[in-house]
């Protein structure tokens, strides 16, 4: 599509291509998708279906950006 | 919806339920202790919960502007509570794949964003019309290249034909208008996963329906 912009909103729209797991599933291994992101492990091999789940989903995706800035010790900032 | 991939424990744990950190252990010890054992680490459990609620609050803090700093500091309290209650009650789901802290503070993190957004949210009519079709890069001035107005025609043409009208709701509500999951799922008296399903479902159907007339929007990108 023409603009990043525009792609990111039809990925939120439309969503993962495929197979995918719920909020539920998302949030049973959340921690551990987001301790081997910040170990430099291979999250996305590990939780084959983490990365589609989190495109399609903005509220378990904040989750993870949340988490993640937090055990990096980032400040709180919006 | 699919069942958790059996390779969500690290390769190589022969058992997942081993807890792979000396503190981690030390913490389900305590936490399963008894007198003032346990009551020091449930405590400590507490205040560990405080911190992450506090951190999300404050992230999220835009949400509600016009919130006192002592409601912000109640509603981290109410998390941090409600979070140590949900903590307590699935300790023997810790699978040790990450450490107990990490494990525990997303409890926090989740019921501190729930609590916010539901606050923001009260009073407000969820917008399930898709209003907004800027958030798309598209807009009605026709300013837009023909490929994408065709696509953005189809697209409101396939959310209005293809899909019922719950899928719809949920759909424009969250993929479209940006409300939270979990205020949607609030509104409509179910869950997140649930809702999420809806919504999985609603982005199949649209998705064929682009498909059937040609149009495969995400696989040029």
């Amino acid at each position: 599509m023409e603009r990043p912009d525009v792609h990111e909103a039809l990925r939120r729209l439309l969503g993962p291509d495929g197979p995918d797991f719920d909020c539920d599933d998302c949030f049973r291994v959340i921690d551990l998708y987001v301790e081997l992101e910040l170990e430099g492990g291979d999250a996305d091999r590990a939780v084959p279906r983490m990365r589609a789940h989190l495109q399609g989903c903005p509220s378990c995706s904040e989750q993870r950006r949340a988490l993640r800035a937090f055990l990096r010790g980032e400040p709180a900032t919006p | 919806m699919a069942d958790l991939p059996a390779s969500a424990s690290p390769a190589g744990d022969a058992d997942p339920r081993v807890v792979r950190d000396q503190e981690s252990s030390e913490w389900l010890r305590d936490l399963r202790a008894d007198g003032h054992r346990r009551e020091d680490a449930v405590a400590r459990l507490h205040a560990l919960l405080l911190r992450g609620a506090r951190y999300t609050i404050a992230r999220q803090r835009t949400l509600l502007p016009q919130f006192w700093e002592s409601d912000l500091e109640q509603l981290a309290l109410e998390s941090a509570d409600d979070a140590t209650v949900a903590v307590l009650a699935r300790l023997d789901d810790f699978r040790g794949e990450s450490r107990f802290t990490t494990w525990a503070y997303k409890f926090a993190f989740l019921d501190a964003t729930s609590k916010l957004r539901q606050r923001a949210w009260r009073g407000r009519e969820i917008p399930t019309e898709p209003e907004s079709w800027t958030l798309l890069g598209g807009s009605a001035d026709g300013d837009q290249p023909a490929e994408l107005a065709e696509l953005l025609t189809a697209i409101g043409d396939g959310i209005a034909e293809a899909l019922t009208e719950r899928q719809r709701e949920v759909l424009v509500a969250v993929a479209i208008n940006g409300v939270a999951i979990e205020v949607v799922a609030d509104r409509l008296g179910t869950t997140r996963g649930a809702l999420y399903k809806t919504m999985h479902d609603a982005r199949i159907k649209l998705r064929a329906y682009l498909a059937e007339r040609g149009l495969r929007p995400l696989e040029d990108a």
